[in-house]
């Protein structure tokens, strides 16, 4: 890999910040304890686990005992999805679980299991041509059967936000519980539970800074959840295993960092998000944008190009230099469209030619400029390969 | 170089100024990960690619080229010698033009050999054009064969330096346009050597057993994907004597080769082999060993390397399958991208549908499809 490549890609990961590299260091060999035990080993390590609770709980406006870390957001998604699934059935026969179809595979993946083997009924949810839910589609489906509501709070591929706190609302009112998936979301949305009116809330630490490996849920107090990993009852008894506590520490600290910087965050990529989009539908002959135009996150641009192998795309891309991805995350070269492009009706053509490009921290408007001057090439060339 | 380590790799790959850009078609096998690493020893800035291929539905983990644990081990060399590594797309195109060529040949009651096809629309067309837009200015694979631009500026395919490895008969399909892309750079290492130098390059590449197998069969009988595929082949009919009498009953010309002895289904005093197939009447015809054999062909869509037919007839050694023994023989060039072959002894295993391919001594002058 040469300094030239431009990562254009930090929905899929993001580097670890320095700063957040720092305060883990500590915790690998010096203060190597574990929380669960009595000497000062532990204590430490204990201190560190409950000190990186508070601070994630500060950040989310809610109880450090409403915070479960996790392996990552996938096992976040999992824990919501699964222990309020089977919580809700054993206390109130509930057997309902009612998603939004653009889902991450965590929840829809974990939903769909939930119904071929467990017996639970899967509703979906209908979107709008941008892949988003409306709140009155939740109003009219909801059941007082419904186990568990999950509608993702931004969309990894196409960057839509959802009216969550609009859909949480109905939600509460009925007293059904009501997962979102913020884990796209939270570098760059405000996750305030309160006025989000969320039961559960999965966050995974490596798309704001954080290292690979660790994820929290948000479980509001009184919503009831059967733990999924069973053992010496870490986590108050919902998340069992020993605490990774560096990475704990690095995910609380890079969480802090996502809320303080926020404003400044957003303020660096939109501009040149904004500018992007402008000109990629301006420059490339029949492109679309996917996903909604000013209800999407400020770092994610997203598109479909028709008549073109997105992964050839992707490949011409990376061979230029610039690292991107594609609807269907796909490295085995078989171009099934994306459930989420084909969910929001675009045909074949069309979805099989998608294109993601995502900004950060150290994304420059150099590396944004030198992206635009090539891509509109790359495009036609990919597209004459198609025919 | 043998003693090269994949760190000596990477040093060496970093020198040179502007390098030319040149994609590895990978399997994740001994060879093209051996001719990726040649050619970063080189000093080319090096590329890997693979193709994703057609199977059957449900059938995709036995596919030869492309099994999920073949990429994943393309993946991991890659890694290993540092270079990128991407997967092509090639299903619609290979079963547009591979399987259905192996269909139809079938049906047309000819034994197909699609890995030709492969080599000429896939491999060095459909791929090589994604290679050229990844800004590849050569595609190289690890075919042992040999490739030397004359001073006249054309170029020639030699068969390789370890003669039981050379692979010019498949390649015998290219023509100038696309040699001037290629590059072969195991042509001049043996098998041997290039174990040797996979194990001083620490690229330690699990080998699969050499097979002739068809990628896409997945290890199956060609008979069973008929069925699957192209139920219609299967067509029963008589088998006969060339005098004409019906001595049997087949299960369709497709599932019979010339030259085959087992299988018949015969009772009969004496040992009867497929001769010929009649398709109009969809009859196969069987008699004893002396009747077995032919000394003559004549083949269409011929392609000579040059892009130039030999004007007179000529001298020359032809194989007439992958893995047969070079025989003497006399070639007159036809018009119409043909020719016709004299041999100067009678051959069992004539087959129409595989190439007959011309050489003298190691040039590989062309070759073309065996008719009927």
């Amino acid at each position: 890999m040469n300094e030239k490549n431009v990562y254009l890609d930090y929905a899929a990961t993001t580097p670890v910040d320095p700063r957040v590299l720092e305060v883990m260091l500590p915790y690998f060999s010096d203060r190597f304890g574990n929380p669960s035990s009595v000497h000062r080993f532990g204590q430490q390590a204990e201190a560190a686990l409950e000190e990186a609770r508070e601070l994630v709980a500060r950040g989310l406006n809610c109880l450090p005992r409403e915070v479960i870390f996790t392996s990552c957001g996938s096992e976040s998604d999992n824990l919501a999805l699964r222990g309020a699934a089977f919580a809700a059935r054993r206390e109130r026969n509930a057997d309902h679980i009612l998603i939004s179809p653009v889902e991450h595979h965590a929840v829809s993946r974990t939903a769909q299991q939930l119904a071929r083997l467990h017996g639970f009924e899967v509703e979906y949810l209908p979107v709008d041509e941008f892949g988003q839910t409306r709140p009155e589609d939740v109003e009219a489906r909801i059941r007082s059967t419904t186990a568990v509501v999950s509608v993702m709070y931004a969309n990894n591929e196409i960057g839509t936000i959802n009216p969550i706190a609009e859909i949480g609302s109905i939600c509460r009112a009925r007293g059904i519980p009501f997962h979102t998936d913020a884990v796209q979301a939270a570098a760059y949305l405000p996750v305030d539970v309160q006025s989000l009116h969320v039961d559960l809330l999965a966050l995974g630490g490596h798309k704001f800074y954080a290292p690979k490996g660790v994820g929290a849920l948000y479980i509001r107090q009184g919503t009831p959840i059967l733990p999924m990993l069973t053992g010496g009852s870490q986590e108050f008894g919902l998340r069992s295993g020993t605490h990774n506590i560096p990475y704990i520490v690095g995910f609380a600290q890079a969480f802090h960092l996502a809320q303080v910087e926020r404003q400044q965050r957003t303020e660096h990529v939109k501009p040149l998000r904004d500018a992007m989009i402008g000109r990629v539908l301006e420059e490339t002959p029949e492109a679309r944008l996917t996903g909604s135009r000013d209800q999407r996150l400020p770092n994610h641009a997203s598109f479909v190009f028709h008549g073109v192998d997105g992964n050839a795309l992707l490949a011409m891309l990376d061979a230029a230099g610039f690292a991107c991805s594609s609807g269907s995350a796909c490295k085995t070269g078989d171009p099934e469209p994306s459930e989420v492009l084909t969910a929001l009706g675009l045909p074949r053509e069309w979805a099989l030619g998608s294109l993601r490009v995502t900004l950060g921290n150290r994304t420059t408007a150099e590396e944004v400029e030198a992206f635009l001057q090539t891509l509109p090439t790359l495009v036609q060339r990919a597209r004459q390969l198609s025919m | 170089m043998h003693n090269s380590t994949v760190s000596n790799v990477h040093a060496s790959s970093q020198s040179g100024k502007s390098r030319t850009r040149v994609a590895v078609a990978m399997s994740g096998g001994v060879d093209s990960s051996v001719a990726a690493a040649l050619l970063i020893q080189q000093g080319y800035d090096v590329i890997g690619m693979m193709l994703r291929l057609w199977s059957e539905t449900g059938r995709q983990e036995e596919n030869r080229c492309c099994t999920p644990d073949s990429m994943a081990q393309a993946r991991r060399v890659a890694g290993k010698l540092g270079i990128p590594f991407y997967v092509i797309d090639a299903q619609d195109a290979f079963y547009r033009s591979v399987v259905h060529a192996f269909m139809n040949g079938y049906r047309q009651g000819v034994t197909p050999n699609p890995c030709l096809v492969c080599n000429r629309r896939i491999r060095w067309t459909f791929l090589l054009n994604h290679a050229l837009a990844l800004g590849a200015e050569k595609m190289a694979t690890g075919h042992y064969a040999r490739l030397i631009c004359d001073e006249h500026g054309v170029y020639r395919l030699y068969r390789a330096r370890d003669t039981a490895k050379d692979q010019s008969y498949v390649l015998h399909v290219l023509n100038q346009d696309q040699l001037a892309h290629a590059l072969f750079p195991l042509g001049e290492y043996t098998k041997q050597e290039v174990r040797q130098l996979a194990a001083s390059l620490g690229l330690s590449v699990a080998e699969r057993p050499d097979s002739q197998d068809l990628c896409f069969l997945g290890g199956d009988d060609y008979r069973n994907f008929l069925i699957r595929n192209a139920p219609d082949i299967a067509a029963p009919g008589p088998i006969q004597t060339r005098a004409g009498e019906v001595i049997g009953e087949h299960r369709g010309l497709a599932f019979y080769t010339i030259g085959q002895r087992k299988g018949l289904g015969l009772i009969a005093p004496r040992p009867y082999y497929v001769l010929s197939k009649d398709l109009q009447r969809n009859v196969l015809i069987v008699g004893g060993s002396d009747e077995l054999g032919q000394r003559e062909l004549t083949a269409t869509d011929a392609n000579w390397i040059t892009g130039e037919p030999p004007a007179a007839p000529f001298r020359a050694q032809i194989k007439i399958r992958y893995k047969s023994q070079l025989e003497w023989g006399w070639v007159t060039p036809l018009p119409e991208a043909s020719f016709h072959i004299r041999f100067d002894n009678l051959l069992r295993d004539i087959t129409a549908g595989q190439a007959a391919v011309i050489y003298q001594n190691d040039l590989c002058l062309g070759g073309g499809i065996i008719q009927p």
